[in-house]
């Protein structure tokens, strides 16, 4: 069987799995063991990849396979990697493995907690192994939906509310995304010839340019509501907040990140020259996201808000770096997300563990936590020097690339956006060290607090996962930036962008 | 008659024989024996199923009066199956001591409006069309009212008889036109002769109307959902799957087969209905508390997407169509069915009646969130393959405004599907629906349904199959 294939069948197995256990433990323990094996194989993965390309195996995409399912409209079963999906995958895989050993101690319908929130995983990785893009719009509604019982059932605060419109502005976000793959799918042959769903084909060929001109933004904008582009972004921050810890860290770890893949993947790789034009007020939007993030961040002070909107930020600049169109940005952009991805996840997992001790995620009530348990504290500063890009963690790494390469634009317009974009790294450092300080550092504030115990061994397990691949980015960055690289070459030559010289930084 | 005129017929041949059956039999049970019915329908009913799906011949008869091919053949076993869904769903029901005397009636009145509609869809000229319609309806009016002790009921029945002969008025008055100015009421002719003239495009209107009635597309939707909350639950289940599904399996055949000539004129007019009908239909679907209201609602709604599919003129359009209301017969059953064994067993129909229902009855909440979110379009359920076939086929013709104002309206649409997962799994309840076993039948009929939602998406040889059959429509 194909390697790849098994990235959904061992979800769906382990989800089967879980409905015939008897009590918590044993449902935990399935999911556990479940998405173990799937981290392992999403380590083999990498492996066999990175072996195949040292090989000399320069095809676009590898392990492909390709079924076909509905003749009549050549819908495929086709999936395929390559460096930039390897990448996502092993991500996806890290996030959901933190996120079940986050939820350990879920007792209240823990076998419906962990069905939804595997069948979540299994749209995601679905998602980023698709080819075929009916199937990737398949898997990218399977992955939305569980969030609706996941926030609903399990969350907190206003959880319907939220999960209610998380659900619909995600969904009025595919209405889009469906409008934009029927177009292109209608018009992947336009000299004639067999109209197809893969990816890969459809790059083959050019869009006529006055159909891109309709079909981008609808593509665009579908996957940007995902990726929290302004002024979509406003399902982000309560569903976040809303939702329990591990579907949280998912969420803003995984998910949100099928918005900025599926944008680059599918709407600029698919109709650049659309992109080139419509670039400019995307952009704007985008710096806007960055911007305005950052600021909304400074002023909340429930920690999940807080979090929730630096995540519109660091998002936001992810849809920012791919529409800057050159080689460099868009390592920055994959770079990004997988960073954000870990440091957004451990952010969501601190929160989740702190608030099941202190009951309340209000900064201001909280002080001092540090002294009462150092191993939480620990983990909170390196996720925050992540976020605010310090060199050594995988921030720094990510937000570098993305600026080098949007300064090579050398138009005032780009320059302009670029400046504003990195000023958010200040903002940034501001609501970041702000909470550490008030949070973590002087006086405690209530003395129930000094009882409290520091991390459990599942707890520790979830954060040391993410804290290790976040340290192992930000200090070995150059394997995963070349794997990305190396499969940016053909979206470059596809998009034919001249002018711009790939710079690598590390 | 020979054999093969009789497998022509033997959808029509077959429910007429069963029906007399039963009939016959009801005369000579006494009444503590009243139950024997049921078994008897069933097992003739498999039969009839299973001669169904025998091989199916291509011609007509009567002198082209009525006709079958192969894809008018499959559009009856899909309805087939969906009856046979509503008969063991119904059984609860049914053996209810108030129902027991009329029983039989039951299920005569179903086969003979079954039958008319089988009439309406093979039929070859407008004479077969209106006398299918007239077979079809008038039972229909009797099921509506078939629980005629209950004022509700019986108004359910006046309200369809009385909108059902103005709705035949309207149709009988286009088809008058069509007859005035092609000088025939045969299909063939009829299509070969007919243009864009003036009085031809208004017969076509008023025809069109007509069938507006039957399918409840808005503005001619206002009957629904007074006759849909007044009828037995099993009987409203009928008449927005079977009945909606033929009707719409009927008007597709006519506007490929008839009024082809007219393709731009009827895509107007369905691009506007589809619009008015999506649109209204889930803005009055959004206040609904009651769930027999709220389906019907959302069935009307659900139309409108049926005709998102004809717009395409294509074999891709007919397709889509068919495929569709196969999806859309087990989604919505499986929807009716929970509400149908809900209130065989406890009489609660309000939405807020399904607080905590997980709690109490798990596996009914599950299908009904499978049917809501098959309904919603949701993957991976089959109604999501449904949908999107449905505006793939839209696209093809170039509609992608359309398509873009049908998915806000699907999202729209989830909205008041996720209220009903919302009442089941989210809401709390003081006194849920204590947890009940439905009986065997009821359950089985549930099965069925849940397998059809489940499976029917990814087995995409059932799509292939009916676009095979799809072929030899021009």
């Amino acid at each position: 069987m194909n390697i790849l294939t098994l990235f959904v069948l061992i979800p769906v197995l382990t989800t089967l799995a879980i409905g015939f256990t008897k009590n918590m433990k044993q449902t935990r323990l399935v999911s556990a063991v479940g998405m173990s094996i799937q981290l392992i194989l999403a380590a083999i993965l990498v492996f066999m990849y990175l072996g195949e390309r040292n090989a000399g195996n320069t095809a676009e995409m590898l392990f492909t396979y390709d079924a076909l399912w509905f003749p009549s409209l050549n819908i495929h079963y086709a999936i395929g990697v390559d460096g930039i999906s390897v990448a996502m995958i092993l991500l996806t895989a890290i996030v959901v493995f933190a996120g079940i050993f986050a939820s350990w101690n879920m007792d209240f319908l823990s076998r419906e907690f962990f069905i939804s929130l595997i069948l979540l995983a299994t749209g995601v990785f679905g998602f980023f192994i698709s080819i075929d893009l009916f199937t990737m719009f398949l898997f990218y509604e399977v992955a939305v939906i569980p969030m609706y019982l996941l926030i609903g059932i399990w969350g907190s605060g206003p959880k319907e509310y939220s999960a209610m419109k998380l659900t619909l502005m995600l969904m009025g976000g595919s209405a889009l995304l469906m409008v934009g793959l029927l177009g292109i799918y209608f018009y992947s042959a336009p000299s004639g010839g067999q109209l197809t769903w893969n990816l890969l084909e459809i790059s083959k060929i050019t869009i006529p340019i006055e159909m891109q001109r309709f079909l981008f933004p609808f593509t665009f904008i579908g996957f940007g509501i995902l990726g929290a582009l302004f002024p979509f972004h406003t399902w982000s921050p309560d569903g976040h907040a809303s939702a329990p810890t591990a579907v949280s860290m998912l969420h803003a770890g995984v998910l949100m990140k099928l918005g900025g893949y599926g944008a680059f993947r599918v709407a600029i790789f698919l109709m650049p020259e659309a992109a080139q034009e419509q670039a400019w007020i995307f952009l704007l939007l985008t710096s806007i996201s960055v911007v305005y993030g950052a600021f909304g961040a400074i002023w909340q002070k429930d920690l999940k808000y807080i979090n929730a909107y630096s995540s519109v930020s660091h998002c936001g600049l992810v849809l920012f770096a791919v529409l800057m169109m050159n080689q460099t940005a868009f390592n920055g952009a994959i770079l990004q997300m997988i960073s954000h991805g870990l440091m957004t996840a451990l952010f969501f997992a601190l929160i989740g563990m702190i608030y099941g001790r202190t009951h309340t995620r209000m900064i201001n009530e909280m002080g001092g936590l540090m002294k009462v348990m150092p191993f939480l504290g620990v983990v909170y500063v390196i996720a925050g020097l992540a976020s605010l890009g310090l060199p050594g963690l995988s921030g720094f790494v990510a937000e570098m690339t993305i600026f080098f390469g949007a300064f090579q634009h050398t138009d005032s317009f780009h320059r302009i956006l670029t400046i504003m974009a990195i000023s958010s790294i200040v903002i940034t450092a501001v609501y970041i060290l702000r909470v550490v300080g008030i949070l973590l550092l002087g006086p405690i504030k209530d003395d129930h607090y000094l009882h409290l115990e520091d991390a459990k061994w599942h707890e520790r397990l979830s954060t040391v996962t993410l804290v290790i691949a976040i340290a192992a980015i930000g200090i070995a960055p150059l394997w995963l930036s070349d794997m990305i690289n190396v499969s940016l070459g053909p979206i470059v030559d596809k998009i034919s962008i001249t002018g711009f010289q790939f710079v690598s930084l590390f | 008659m020979t054999i093969n005129d009789f497998l022509l017929m033997r959808h029509e041949i077959m429910l007429v024989l069963i029906a007399l059956i039963l009939l016959i039999v009801d005369l000579n049970l006494k009444p503590t024996q009243k139950p024997w019915i049921i078994p008897v329908a069933m097992v003739l009913f498999i039969i009839h199923i299973i001669v169904g799906f025998l091989p199916a011949p291509e011609g007509t008869l009567f002198g082209g009066m009525f006709r079958s091919t192969p894809l008018i053949n499959m559009m009856k076993n899909v309805l087939n199956i969906g009856v046979f869904i509503i008969m063991l769903q119904s059984y609860t029901w049914i053996m209810k001591p108030e129902n027991r005397e009329k029983m039989s009636e039951y299920f005569v009145l179903m086969f003979s409006t079954l039958a008319g509609m089988y009439f309406m869809i093979s039929s070859g000229d407008f004479l077969m069309f209106y006398l299918g319609l007239e077979t079809a309806t008038i039972p229909m009016a009797a099921l509506a009212a078939y629980t005629h002790h209950q004022t509700k009921s019986a108004e359910a029945g006046v309200k369809l008889i009385l909108s059902s002969a103005l709705s035949s008025g309207i149709l009988l008055f286009g088809l008058s036109l069509i007859y005035g100015s092609t000088g025939s009421i045969y299909f063939t002719d009829v299509a070969a002769s007919f243009g864009a003239a003036p009085m031809q495009v208004l017969a076509f209107l008023f025809f069109f109307s007509g069938m507006a009635f039957k399918i409840s597309l808005v503005p001619f939707h206002l009957w629904t959902a007074d006759v849909y909350e007044g009828s037995p639950v099993n009987v409203t289940s009928y008449f927005s799957v079977i009945s909606k599904g033929a009707a719409s399996f009927i008007l597709i055949l006519i506007l490929y087969k008839v009024f082809f000539q007219l393709i731009e004129v009827w895509q107007n007019v369905l691009y506007i209905i589809s619009v008015l009908t999506m649109v209204v239909g889930n803005l009055f679907a959004l206040r609904q508390k009651n769930m027999k209201r709220f389906l019907a609602f959302s069935s009307i709604a659900q139309a409108g997407f049926i005709l998102l599919g004809m717009m395409a003129g294509s074999q891709m359009g007919m397709t889509s169509v068919i495929y569709f209301v196969l999806v859309y017969i087990f989604s919505n059953l499986g929807a009716f069915g929970v509400v149908s064994a809900i209130e065989a067993v406890t009489g609660k129909v309000e939405m807020s009646d399904y607080n905590g229902l997980y709690r109490t009855n798990p596996r009914l909440s599950l299908l009904m969130m499978l049917a809501m979110f098959s309904l919603a379009g949701i993957p991976p359920v089959a109604g999501f393959f449904g949908k999107f076939f449905l505006f793939t086929s839209a696209a093809s013709a170039g509609y992608y405004w359309l398509v873009f104002i049908a998915v806000l309206n699907a999202t729209v649409s989830l909205y008041y599907y996720l209220m009903v997962v919302k009442a089941m799994f989210i809401n709390k309840s003081d006194e849920p629906i204590a947890f009940f076993r439905s009986d065997n039948m009821t359950r089985a009929g549930l099965l069925l349904s849940a397998v059809g939602i489940v499976v029917i998406g990814f087995w995409s040889q059932v799509y292939e199959m009916i676009n095979n059959l799809s072929v030899g429509l021009f």
